[in-house]
C-alpha cells in the first residue's frame, strides 16, 4: 500500500472513531478506557513480526519482550472489560 | 534454510483483508458501548478482532520461534488474565494506568525491533538502508510509545498513592519541558538523514524523560484527563507502528483509540472548566489550604446531624438523591450505600444516583462502582440529566463528594472552580453531607457554603461508617 491509501485508512478511521466514542454512553466511560486499552496492544502485531523473523537475535529478543506486555494487555484488558461490563444490570421490573 | 522475505511487501489480498476486519470488528468492540445492553457483545467482537490480527500475523510471517512466542503469550496473557480476575473495582485507575504504561513500552521495543531488523518489517530501501518516511514513523512510534510509557507509570504511582499526589513543581519546568520536545522532533528529523544508533538512542531516552517531566506537576484529582490523555497516547503509538508495517488493523485501532482518549480528555476539562492546556502545564490542586481558592472566610455556624437524624428524615422523604464522590471509594462505601438504597425504596422512597463527570479519579469510575454494589444503570443520572430535579428532591445525600456540590462555582467569579458545571443541591430541602471532619476542604481548597446552609446537616464519619449506621437506624 503506498503512503497516501494508508493515510486515507488513518484519517477516515479518525472521523469514525470521533463519532463512535461520542455516542458511547457516559456510565461505560471506564469499560471504554479499559477496552481501547486492550485493542491499542494489537500493536502485537508488530511484536509478532520481529519475534518471528531471523535476522537480528536482539530484535527477535525485543520483539519476543514486546509480545509479553501486549499479551498482559489483551487478556487483562478484555477479562477486566467483560468483568466489568458483567456488572451492569437493568432494575428488575416487578 | 530458506531465507525470510519481507513479507509485507508483497502480502496476498486475503491478509489485508483479515486486517481490514480486524479493525472494522474493533470499531464495533467501540460501538457496542453505545449502551450496557449491547456491551458485552461488542467485547467479544474486540476480542475476535484480536484474534485474527494475531493469527494472521502469524500465519503470513516465517516464524523461526513459534515455542518461544507462545510461551510470550502464555506469559503475559496468564498475568494480565490473573490480575483483571483479582483487581478491586476501586483500584481500577491504576490498573488501566499500569496497561497503558505497558502499551507504551510494547511500542519502543517494537520500534526499536524494526530499527534493529528492518528486513524483517519490510522499511529498507533499494540501498539496503531504512526508508526516511519509515524513519519517521518509527521516530515518532517510539518517541509517544517512550512518553505514554514513563508517564503512565508516574500516573499509576500518584493513583496508587505509592507517590504523593500533589503536584511537584520544578523550577522552569515549562522552558525545560518545550526545550525537550523540541529537541526530540529536531531529532525526528534529522533521523531521516542520519540512521545511527546514537540519534534513535536519545529520542528514546529524552521521550522517557520528558513522560517522566509532563506528569509529575500533575496533581492527583487531575488524574481523569491525565489517564484520558495517555490513553489518547497510547493509540497514536499504535497508529505510528500501523504506518511502519502498512497495517490497516494497527492503523484503524491507533485512531480509535487516539480520539477515544483525545474526546475523554476533553470531556473531563469540560466538566472542571479548565482548559487542557491548563491542567497539563500542572500544579492545581498544590496546597490544600485557602490560599489557592478564595479568601478564607470567618467561622460560620453549621449543623452536625446523626445517623437516626438521616434515617428518620429520608425514610419520610418522597425522593432522595444520592451523590457519591472519590471519598465513598476511598472508604470501598459502595455496597453499604447499595444497602441503604435498597431499605428505602422498600419504605416507598424514591431513590436516584447522580454522578458528576469528574467524580472519582477516571471517567466513568463512579458508575462502575455502583454497578459493582448492584446498583441498576438505570438509577444512575448524569449531571444533566438530574440536575433540573434537586428543586422537588427532598433530601441531597453528598457522599465523598464536595466540589462537584459547590455553588461557588456557580456564584463567586474569584473561586477557583467558578465555571465548573455543579450539581443544584442548594435546592434540595435537606442535604445530608457525609465528610470526614469539618477540617478538610475539597479537592480544589475551596469553602464550601453548603457546609453553612440553614437545611445541611453534616454527618461526620468514615463514609462506610456511618451509611452502616443509617442501615441499621432505619431498621428500627
Amino acid at each position: 500500500m503506498d503512503f497516501i491509501s494508508i493515510l486515507s485508512v488513518f484519517v477516515m478511521a479518525c472521523f469514525v472513531g470521533y463519532y463512535v466514542v461520542w455516542s458511547v454512553t457516559p456510565a461505560l466511560h471506564t469499560p471504554l478506557m479499559a477496552v481501547t486499552n486492550a485493542i491499542s496492544s494489537v500493536i502485537v502485531v508488530g511484536a509478532l513480526v520481529a519475534a518471528a523473523a531471523e535476522g537480528s537475535a536482539v530484535s527477535k529478543w525485543l520483539g519476543l519482550g514486546a509480545v509479553v506486555l501486549a499479551s498482559v494487555n489483551i487478556f487483562g484488558g478484555f477479562a477486566v472489560t467483560e468483568r466489568m461490563l458483567a456488572m451492569y444490570k437493568k432494575k428488575e421490573k416487578k | 534454510m530458506e531465507q525470510v522475505i519481507s513479507p509485507s511487501l508483497s502480502p496476498p489480498a486475503w491478509v489485508g483483508l483479515a486486517y481490514l476486519i480486524a479493525g472494522v470488528l474493533f470499531i464495533l468492540a467501540l460501538r457496542g458501548l453505545s449502551s450496557p445492553a449491547t456491551s458485552r457483545a461488542g467485547n467479544r467482537y474486540g476480542m475476535i478482532g484480536m484474534t485474527i490480527a494475531m493469527v494472521t500475523t502469524l500465519v503470513t510471517h516465517g516464524i523461526a520461534s513459534l515455542p518461544e512466542i507462545a510461551g510470550a503469550i502464555a506469559i503475559g496473557g496468564g498475568v494480565g488474565f490473573i490480575t483483571a480476575r483479582k483487581i478491586k473495582m476501586t483500584d481500577m485507575p491504576q490498573l488501566v494506568a499500569a496497561f497503558h504504561s505497558l502499551v507504551g513500552l510494547a511500542a519502543v521495543l517494537v520500534g526499536l525491533a524494526a530499527y534493529l531488523n528492518p528486513v524483517a518489517f519490510g522499511i529498507t530501501g533499494a540501498d539496503g538502508l531504512i526508508e526516511p518516511q519509515s524513519r519517521i514513523e518509527m521516530g515518532l512510534g517510539i518517541a509517544i510509545g517512550a512518553i505514554t510509557f514513563s508517564g503512565s507509570v508516574i500516573a499509576f504511582l500518584k493513583l496508587a498513592g505509592k507517590m504523593s499526589g500533589s503536584p511537584i513543581l520544578l523550577p522552569g519546568r515549562h522552558v525545560l519541558n518545550l526545550g525537550t520536545l523540541v529537541a526530540i522532533i529536531g531529532l525526528v528529523g534529522y533521523f531521516t538523514q542520519d540512521e545511527s544508533q546514537w540519534v534513535i538512542a536519545t529520542i528514546t531516552v529524552l521521550s522517557f524523560i520528558i513522560g517522566f517531566l509532563l506528569i509529575i506537576p500533575i496533581g492527583g484529582a487531575d488524574m481523569p484527563v491525565v489517564v484520558s490523555m495517555l490513553n489518547s497516547y497510547s493509540g497514536w503509538a499504535a497508529a505510528a507502528m500501523g504506518f511502519t508495517l502498512h497495517n490497516t488493523a494497527m492503523i484503524i485501532t491507533g485512531a480509535l483509540v487516539g480520539s477515544s482518549g483525545a474526546i475523554l480528555s476533553y470531556i473531563m476539562c469540560k466538566a472542571m472548566n479548565r482548559g487542557f492546556l491548563s491542567v497539563i502545564a500542572g500544579g492545581f490542586g498544590a496546597d490544600a489550604g485557602p490560599a489557592s481558592g478564595g479568601p478564607a472566610k470567618e467561622q460560620r455556624p453549621w449543623k452536625r446531624g446523626s445517623a437516626e437524624d438521616a434515617a428518620y428524615i429520608m425514610k419520610e422523604a418522597e425522593t432522595v438523591i444520592i451523590i457519591p464522590g472519590y471519598g465513598m471509594a476511598v472508604s470501598q462505601a459502595q455496597h453499604v450505600l447499595r444497602e441503604m438504597g435498597d431499605q428505602l425504596k422498600k419504605a416507598g422512597v424514591n431513590v436516584k444516583y447522580a454522578i458528576h463527570p469528574v467524580a472519582g479519579r477516571m471517567p466513568g469510575h463512579m458508575n462502575v462502582l455502583l454497578a459493582e454494589a448492584n446498583v441498576p444503570y438505570d438509577e444512575v443520572f448524569e449531571l444533566e440529566d438530574i440536575n433540573g430535579e434537586f428543586a422537588q428532591a427532598d433530601v441531597a445525600f453528598i457522599i465523598g463528594a464536595n466540589d462537584v456540590v459547590n455553588p461557588a462555582a456557580k456564584t463567586d467569579k474569584s473561586s477557583s472552580i467558578y465555571g465548573m458545571p455543579v450539581f443544584d443541591v442548594e435546592k434540595a430541602k435537606t442535604i445530608f453531607f457525609v465528610k470526614r471532619s469539618m477540617g478538610g476542604v475539597g479537592y480544589a481548597g475551596v469553602d464550601n457554603d453548603v457546609f453553612y446552609m440553614d437545611q445541611t446537616m453534616m454527618l461526620l464519619a468514615d463514609a462506610k461508617k456511618m451509611v452502616e449506621d443509617i442501615i441499621k437506624a432505619l431498621a428500627h
